[in-house]
């Protein structure tokens, strides 16, 4: 097994952390594990994304161009990432902000109204849980309990406390995730 | 086992350099290797282990701090990207004609000149043919993993306090930002004063009255004493070349055509490789490990098993000086590079093989 992965959106949207968080996980159910993160000037203009790998192998690669799986979250991100996924690749977006919609019809895309849940339940700090949850009900990679123990290596001990409330979040974006093309 | 933890190959190289015993980091911040500091200051190794953090003034005061700190025999590093290492050719040059150990870590970004932020392998030439004057080499290491980025260190200062030599590890603004899974080896403890006076007797450190001065230098204005010191020191750079060449092979037994890359390149090249055999074309990769001493008998033997190589690096075409000079003209040989920060996606890598080896 192989996942390869792109998260995509705002700097500030928690994108690179969604990542690490993920990758933790993986790690602590001994996957092997990848986090390539954008560091450049296009970082430096408000847009910020991660590929995050995860596998049974050791990854070659930690750079690609093909993706199993976008996490899309900004307008300039769906622009440049969308004609990314692998046919047959599964495209998340959430719709807040967007002006066009993906328009593929050879991948599985689906939405997640994650900005717009998080704001009604001031949630707006564990946004970016909300969308992981929605990624992890589709690809269950990583088990929750895996998920508890990355939550714990990533997060800061002084954020410990807020575990629960991330998990919470997992799962209400479990319940969230809306199907809008769905190949047979 | 040792600690598991994921990190970025910047952190994985502070946190390897305080493990291994380092006494003392000097450096001056540039992206994208400023975490290398950073970690330091927050991980406060002087109350781990003593061990000193410096911000310098400038990256040519960083590298003269660290031919002061060598010359006591105290285990040194400094890092720092392009063109701040660039700043540091000249005492780089003194520390190799001085004889002083010392790891210098390069996270290469795109150049000339300012340049970009972006990963890069263009400073090739500059740490593999000697950036600053005169006839000097350093071991040159290329990392193409975090766990690299950390094992290196290690073997760094031991190269270098081996063969009194300055030993660069030339990585990448990817790698050096790229978390992976890396094991952390056990802390070493730092030597104690006792212990580098008996393993560093060359050192400036205090003059007992059972021996005379030591003097760091590199300056010897009678030529006959400069000439001992250069075949001295080519006598070193040979000793190097016969025992300390590393390498990695990747799927060569049955291949027809070879990419030979490093560090970052050749991870791009594994990706290639599965996506050109899945189409029936058999390719390995050579993954030379020391840039300086280079694999040249090693990569010649494979090389001349193959119908062609594709030298791919991030740069215009550096290594594959070296590739021609150990390989000979009797296989193709060309060169795939993308330059100024932009990586190559596997996919063109896989373009480049058909077009310029199996088409060409």
């Amino acid at each position: 097994m192989t996942e390869e992965i792109i998260i995509a959106g705002f700097g500030g949207q928690g994108v690179l952390s969604m990542g690490k968080i993920l990758a933790y996980s993986g790690v602590m159910q001994n996957k092997e594990v990848s986090w390539m993160p954008s560091y450049g000037p296009e970082m430096r203009g408000g847009t910020a994304n991660v590929t995050v790998i995860i596998s049974d192998e050791r990854i070659s690669s930690p750079i690609l161009n093909a993706y199993d799986t976008a996490i899309i979250l900004n307008q300039q991100s769906m622009d440049k990432f969308e004609k990314t996924v692998k046919p047959g690749g599964l495209l998340i977006f959430d719709p807040n902000g967007l002006t066009r919609l993906p328009e593929r019809t050879d991948i599985n895309i689906y939405s997640i109204e994650a900005a717009d849940e998080a704001g009604k339940r001031g949630l707006s700090k564990i946004f970016n849980m909300i969308v992981l949850g929605g990624f992890l009900k589709l690809k269950p990679l990583v088990a929750p309990e895996f998920i508890h123990k990355g939550l714990e290596k990533s997060l800061p001990a002084r954020h410990h406390a807020l575990i629960p409330e991330n998990e919470k979040a997992i799962e209400i974006g479990k319940e969230l995730l809306t199907p809008v093309h769905v190949l047979n | 086992m040792g600690e598991l933890r994921l990190m970025k190959g910047n952190e994985a190289i502070a946190e390897a350099a305080i493990r291994a015993g380092c006494d003392g980091y000097f450096g001056y911040p540039i992206t994208p290797q400023s975490e290398v500091m950073e970690y330091l200051m927050a991980e406060k190794p002087f109350e781990r282990t003593g061990m000193v953090v410096l911000q310098a003034e400038s990256e040519v005061a960083a590298i003269n701090m660290l031919y002061g700190g060598a010359g006591t025999g105290k285990m040194v590093m400094t890092s720092s990207s392009s063109p701040g290492v660039s700043l540091m050719q000249e005492g780089i040059s003194y520390m190799a004609g001085a004889e002083l150990p010392a790891v210098i870590v390069n996270i290469v970004r795109g150049g000339p000149g300012l340049g970009t932020i972006q990963p890069s392998q263009a400073d090739y030439f500059q740490a593999v043919k000697g950036g600053g004057h005169g006839d000097y080499k350093m071991l040159v290491l290329a990392p193409a993993s975090v766990q690299e980025m950390c094992d290196h260190v290690k073997l760094g200062f031991e190269k270098a306090y081996q063969y009194r030599t300055p030993v660069m590890i030339l990585s990448d603004g990817a790698i050096g930002q790229m978390m992976e899974k890396v094991v952390l080896f056990d802390q070493v403890p730092r030597r104690t004063d006792a212990e580098l006076i008996e393993q560093c007797p060359w050192a400036s450190n205090g003059r007992p009255k059972t021996r005379n001065h030591n003097i760091i230098t590199s300056l010897d204005l009678d030529p006959a004493g400069q000439e001992r010191v250069n075949l001295k020191l080519q006598a070193k750079y040979r000793l190097m070349e016969q025992n300390e060449v590393l390498y990695e092979e990747i799927q060569c037994e049955d291949a027809e055509y070879l990419f030979v890359a490093f560090g970052l390149s050749a991870r791009i090249c594994q990706k290639a490789i599965d996506m050109a055999r899945a189409k029936g074309i058999k390719v390995g990769l050579f993954r030379p490990i020391t840039l300086f001493p280079f694999p040249s008998m090693e990569v010649s033997n494979v090389g001349n098993r193959v119908k062609g190589i594709l030298v791919v690096e991030m740069n215009a075409g550096q290594m594959i000086e070296d590739v021609r000079l150990s390989v000979g003209c009797k296989i193709k040989i060309e060169h795939f590079g993308r330059f100024g920060g932009i990586i190559p996606a596997p996919d063109e890598v896989v373009r480049a093989l058909e077009q310029k080896i199996i088409g060409g």
